[in-house]
């Protein structure tokens, strides 16, 4: 069978064993509840960097609003997970979640991703900001005061399981026929209208993706945290999550993996200093735009850093035949 | 009726402090096709350069305004050359994120300065208030009104009249080919930097007396307000910031006067995504197209 392929197993046995590593240091107590929030906090983001970069670093869609979808993800996995108080409903959240946030994403997406570049920009940025302004004024969100009391289901194990299943389907996204159409959307969007892609539909596609994980993404924040407030749903949220995509290339996805990493484990050595944190950011993302502009990794995958070796062995090992 | 001249008012004087960010957006886009995310932050630095002005130094209101402008004007062109000008060849995407980039390191050094708190601003204008019919009409509103009118005339006349003026419209049609013409492309960029955040420092003035607070993070709705205003008018043409900026402003005052001035932010960008779907090239913006 294809799925069995030596890769494929390569790959799930490097999960297994990244599982129980961590899961055995955590029940040994050698990664403390501290260290845990910063793992949760470095899953989450891989999440919604993931997602994000599907979006503008595959598709070259900018889009300043991913905040705004993890919120729909929060909310309505709080909501239903705090009536229905079992791991069953914690999953009916988050898939619920991530579901609400998918059809907003369609229905926002047909009539924003006509507009290009600056303009995309904006009015995801403006529809982020309605649908904050929404949950601050409804009442089952209970405003501005916040949605205290969600149950806790998120641990490490559904973490992994989320972040993993996220990742690859991404990547197997991004590796199929669609996801080559989406490239070619960000390479020359006239070229590739004319080679007879349906670049509308492709684009309403990967943001509607990227809108799904963005919601499993909030349902997983807002279980773990337990209190979830439409202000941390701002403007700036958004704005973290796209300097983790810039920071680790836009269009490679283990560059998004590696910059969630190290941007939460920075916040964590940062966490009394929240200016200087801030400050460190905007200065990153500057000094990344003027000196590095394709981020740590480019559009390439580690996986191809590895490729070109195997390459070389082969060749080599064909000429010593 | 009466309130409805009242919100009419109110919407006039908030919607000329829009038009005053707004040109600023529109200049910059018109020459560069950038959005400035960092332009709402030069309006912030300015208010608090102004409040540093009448507090500490005991200036007037004109001297205060003009210290602003003169301050943000410099800010503007540095900003320009430190962060703008080694990416004037990347892509539009990298540009923006600098100009985010530039935005939020502006926000946090001024808070790493200055402190997160509130401010209140000190009383500069004087607080009477006319009363025509049922209709009150306050001094502060009038000197707004009248500073935002008097500085547009004042950018038409640069603009127009001015050597530099026409150097600046020839840059926004045509860049290289204005360079050939002998032109100084970097210099007109850097002037139209420069006029943009002037505007945008006696905006920040005028909001600290007429709001009468001020914080660090001030500028990013009402930045994010003047560029719809800006796209409104249409981007890249001068009178269409001010008329958006005019419409934006009254639209934000009728929407909390007579719904809940909680949906106002929303009610602005769903009004922002709608012109964007109806009419792009907003309502004095030329149609252009997109060439292989």
């Amino acid at each position: 069978m294809r799925i069995l392929m030596k890769k494929n197993l390569l790959i799930l046995l490097c999960l297994i064993v990244t599982f129980v590593i961590v899961q055995v240091l955590i029940m040994n107590g050698i990664i403390t509840r501290f260290h845990e929030i910063t793992i949760a906090t470095i899953c989450i983001n891989i999440i919604l960097a993931v997602s994000l970069n599907l979006v503008t670093g595959f598709t070259g869609q900018f889009s300043l609003g991913h905040a705004g979808f993890m919120s729909i993800g929060a909310y309505v996995c709080a909501i239903i997970n705090s009536r229905m108080d079992s791991t069953l409903g914690f999953l009916i959240g988050i898939l619920a979640g991530a579901v609400a946030a998918a059809i907003v994403g369609v229905i926002i997406g047909i009539p924003t991703l006509r507009l290009k570049g600056d303009y995309l920009a904006i009015a995801t940025l403006g529809m982020a900001e309605i649908i904050r302004v929404i949950f601050l004024n409804l009442k089952i969100t209970n405003g501005a005061a916040g949605f205290s009391g969600i149950p806790r289901y998120t641990n490490w194990m559904w973490l992994f399981i989320f972040t993993a299943g996220s990742i690859i389907l991404i990547n197997n996204f991004i590796r199929s026929s669609h996801g080559r159409a989406c490239i070619s959307i960000r390479e020359d969007e006239i070229a590739a209208e004319s080679m007879g892609i349906n670049t509308t539909k492709y684009k309403v596609m990967a943001f509607t993706i990227g809108a799904f994980f963005a919601g499993i993404a909030g349902a997983l924040f807002a279980s773990y945290f337990y209190f979830i407030k439409p202000d941390a749903f701002g403007f700036l949220k958004s704005i973290d999550i796209l300097v983790i995509v810039v920071l680790g290339g836009m269009g490679s996805i283990t560059g998004s993996v590696i910059a969630a990493t190290i941007l939460a484990v920075l916040t964590t050595f940062l966490q009394e200093f929240t200016a200087v944190r801030m400050i460190i950011y905007a200065a990153l993302l500057v000094l990344i735009m003027i000196f590095r502009p394709q981020g740590l990794m480019g559009t390439k995958e580690i996986t191809d850093i590895f490729k070109f070796g195997k390459r070389e062995e082969r060749l080599n090992g064909r000429r010593n035949r | 009726m009466s309130e409805f001249l009242q919100q009419m008012v109110n919407g006039i004087s908030l919607g000329s402090i829009y038009a005053l960010i707004a040109l600023g957006y529109t200049m910059v886009y018109g020459i560069i096709k950038l959005i400035n995310f960092a332009h709402g932050d030069v309006y912030m630095i300015g208010a608090y350069i102004g409040f540093a002005a009448t507090t500490y130094a005991q200036l007037g209101f004109f001297p205060a305004l003009i210290i602003s402008m003169a301050a943000c004007a410099v800010l503007g062109v540095f900003v320009e050359r430190i962060a703008y000008k080694p990416l004037r060849n990347s892509s539009r995407i990298a540009v923006l994120i600098t100009a985010i980039g530039v935005s939020l390191l502006m926000e946090y050094v001024m808070m790493f300065f200055v402190g997160a708190e509130v401010r209140s601003y000190p009383k500069l204008l004087s607080e009477r208030v006319f009363e025509i019919g049922n209709v009150y009409i306050k001094a502060q509103q009038l000197y707004i009104i009248a500073t935002a009118i008097i500085l547009m005339i004042v950018l038409q006349f640069i603009v127009h009249k001015t050597k530099t003026g026409k150097a600046m419209r020839a840059v926004s049609i045509d860049k290289d080919a204005a360079q050939l013409m002998g032109i100084k492309v970097d210099r007109t960029i850097s002037f139209t930097f420069a006029i943009g955040s002037a505007f945008a420092g006696a905006a920040g003035v005028l909001v600290g007396i007429y709001y009468n607070s001020i914080d660090p993070l001030m500028g990013i709705m009402p930045g994010l307000k003047a560029f719809v205003a800006a796209v409104f008018g249409g981007i890249g043409s001068i009178p269409g910031a001010m008329i958006g900026g005019l419409g934006i402003g009254i639209m934000e005052t009728l929407v909390s006067g007579y719904w809940n001035s909680m949906y106002r932010d929303a009610a602005v960008f769903a009004f922002l995504i709608i012109i964007l779907i109806l009419k792009p090239a907003g309502l004095l913006g030329k149609n252009t197209r997109e060439k292989v």
